[in-house]
């Protein structure tokens, strides 16, 4: 403490937060840098033709992820088929037909809490639930259902957001012609509202694409190529998408390479996600 | 936020189209004969059904897990449960305490929290008020893919270089610890405390920090003893929101936390709830005393988390009133 103590002193504060600002903004960025650069090494030398377009054979010895690649986007596809309907009327009800604010209320609760509630849990009900008691097995229809909870919140969320963006003059200027309700959301709500839509698809298949936890239980994590086109196949084959057969990989067989390798994968396709919900999000600001 | 959504959402259909009531209604009696007034009846009773399907899905998750998480609890004694020590599931003589797991989850996420915290409400103040534009446009994308890594990747990665890096440092037979398991769940939380954090400080009217200015104080001083208590209730939604995060991530914790039932310490190999249901979920014989002591298991967890939505929907909803 010298002679300008106040000064001196509130120069320090403010020399100390602005540097730890700048730090801590800098660390976040460097573990970001540090987690891609880290995985591509690893990862990309391994990413060969050969691991994305075999299955695993014990004659040869070796590992392809074909199987689970197909598995993924099997998954992706079934959840986003019975999710987007359902989240997307939901987020119609909310923002067109409700009246009731505590109806309101008590949905926005629900749909947060869904948001809230951690993968685990998701699997364990959903083994309990489409495994057990439905029958279904360990099977990727188990695993698509279970995403289809997990998911739903997203998509209305984000439905809800852009059907508010859609001006009132839109469903006035409807209505005053004569057109009934359902004939409005149809033609003019939703077709203005499709950049939100979209964004809420591609954000549930990020979800779905790096779940784990919730589909172990439900998927299984079998590592054959499943033929998904007979009525079987499509209800009862039970396989690994890319992040449980990394997990199994990595945790139980110790193929860190074949690890890597998808957890390079994984990276791109979260790159190629974000990338994507931030152009259309763009356009949809840009509306 | 949720309540401001809430405030817009259903309200400007009639709030600001009082006129359209009585034209529609005289619409809808010529229709009272026609197909098309089935029509609008019959989809509007879908999207009710759609609207409807959340609340339905919540309400089935919390029966279910009650009604398969009490037999096992009812079978053991609430208190040997919760506050047993041990947990041998497969012993001879099994023992089926799970305080280790729920400290150990307790332990974890006020790890992560202590080290995420700081450094993502940092981040948060950096982005929102000190970062020229240019680089907040570049950190700011940064922190939304940190958000987008799959779970399993960060275990990954905990696995093969902080869990050897530990081991080396700290010159432990293994390194898969309770530490780890703390350093892997400090990243994974911190995205979400920083957009939240973020999205808060935005808010904060540019009156208040002009005003502050204006009297002499200084950038920094403004952000910290003006903004950021403007911001608090968002800034504590997204602790509370970290902390559901951290208490629930079970596939990076597996991977990097040792899994074996120890009581929490912080070098030790240590076992989650999460990680204790996944654990041993796949081998535990169906009907079990085993299994549904897992289903108990998972109902702790549930009660954590609910216990944790209801703050969080509070602090949010608080945060939208002001």
């Amino acid at each position: 403490m010298g002679t300008q103590t106040l000064s001196g002193s509130r120069r320090a504060y403010d020399r100390i937060l602005r540097a730890l600002l700048y730090l801590s903004a800098l660390l976040t960025c460097a573990l970001l840098l540090f987690i891609i650069g880290y995985i591509f090494i690893k990862g990309l030398p391994h990413v060969t033709w050969e691991l994305l377009s075999t299955k695993p054979s014990y004659i040869k010895d070796s590992i392809g992820i074909l199987p689970n690649i197909v598995n993924t986007v099997f998954i992706v596809a079934v959840t986003l088929v019975i999710t987007l309907p359902l989240g997307v009327g939901a987020a119609v009800y909310l923002t067109e037909y409700a009246q009731n604010r505590r109806l309101v209320a008590a949905i926005e609760f629900a749909t947060e809490t869904l948001t809230g509630i951690p993968s685990i849990i998701f699997g364990l009900v959903g083994m309990l639930f489409f495994c057990n008691f439905l029958s279904l097995g360990k099977s990727l229809l188990a695993g698509a259902l279970t995403l289809v909870i997990m998911t739903l919140p997203t998509i209305i969320r984000t439905t809800q957001e852009s059907l508010k963006t859609v001006p009132q003059s839109y469903r006035e200027g409807a209505l005053g012609l004569g057109s009934g309700k359902w004939h409005m959301i149809r033609t003019i709500v939703l077709p203005a509202s499709i950049d939100g839509i979209v964004t809420g698809c591609i954000l549930a298949v990020g979800r779905i694409v790096g779940e784990s936890a919730a589909l172990l239980f439900t998927a299984g994590m079998g590592m054959t190529l499943n033929d998904l086109f007979t009525a079987n196949g499509f209800l009862h084959s039970s396989g690994a998408t890319l992040t449980v057969a990394l997990y199994v990989y990595a945790k139980e067989r110790a193929e860190f390479d074949v690890a890597f390798g998808i957890a390079a994968i994984l990276m791109l396709l979260t790159l190629v996600i974000n990338l994507a919900a931030k152009l259309v999000g763009r356009r949809l600001r840009q509306n | 936020m949720t309540s401001n959504d809430r405030k817009v959402g259903p309200i400007p259909m009639d709030a600001s189209l009082p006129g359209l009531k009585p034209t529609a209604k005289p619409a809808a009696q010529a229709m009272r004969t026609s197909p098309k007034r089935a029509v609008e009846r019959g989809m509007q009773a879908v999207f009710l059904l759609c609207g409807l399907i959340s609340i339905g899905f919540v309400l089935f998750i919390s029966v279910y897990l009650i009604l398969s998480g009490i037999p096992a609890i009812a079978q053991i004694g609430p208190t040997k449960f919760l506050f047993g020590t041990t947990w041998a599931s497969t012993a001879a003589e099994p023992q089926f305490g799970i305080l280790p797991f729920i400290l150990t989850s307790i332990y974890g996420t006020a790890g992560a929290i202590l080290i995420g915290v700081p450094v993502g409400f940092l981040t948060a103040v950096f982005l929102a008020k000190a970062a020229p534009p240019r680089l907040a446009a570049v950190v700011r994308p940064a922190i939304e893919l940190l958000a987008g890594i799959p779970s399993v990747v960060y275990g990954l990665i905990g696995m093969m270089v902080l869990v050897p890096a530990v081991r080396e440092l700290f010159h432990l037979p293994d390194g898969a610890s309770l530490f780890c398991a703390i350093l892997v769940l400090a990243v994974m939380i911190l995205p979400s405390i920083v957009s939240v954090s973020e999205t808060a400080l935005q808010a904060v009217p540019r009156e208040y920090e002009e005003a502050s200015l204006a009297l002499g104080a200084t950038e920094i001083e403004t952000y910290f003893r003006v903004s950021v208590p403007a911001a608090k209730s968002g800034i504590a939604a997204s602790i509370v929101m970290g902390i559901g995060r951290a208490i629930g991530e079970a596939m990076a914790v597996i991977m990097v936390a040792g899994n074996v039932a120890n009581m929490p310490s912080l070098f030790s190999s240590v076992r989650f709830l999460t990680t204790a249901v996944a654990s041993e979920m796949s081998y535990a014989a169906v009907g079990s005393l085993q299994q549904q002591a897992l289903f108990s298991i998972a109902l702790v967890l549930f009660l954590f988390i609910m216990l944790i939505n209801v703050i969080l929907n509070s602090l949010l909803k608080r945060g939208g009133d002001d």
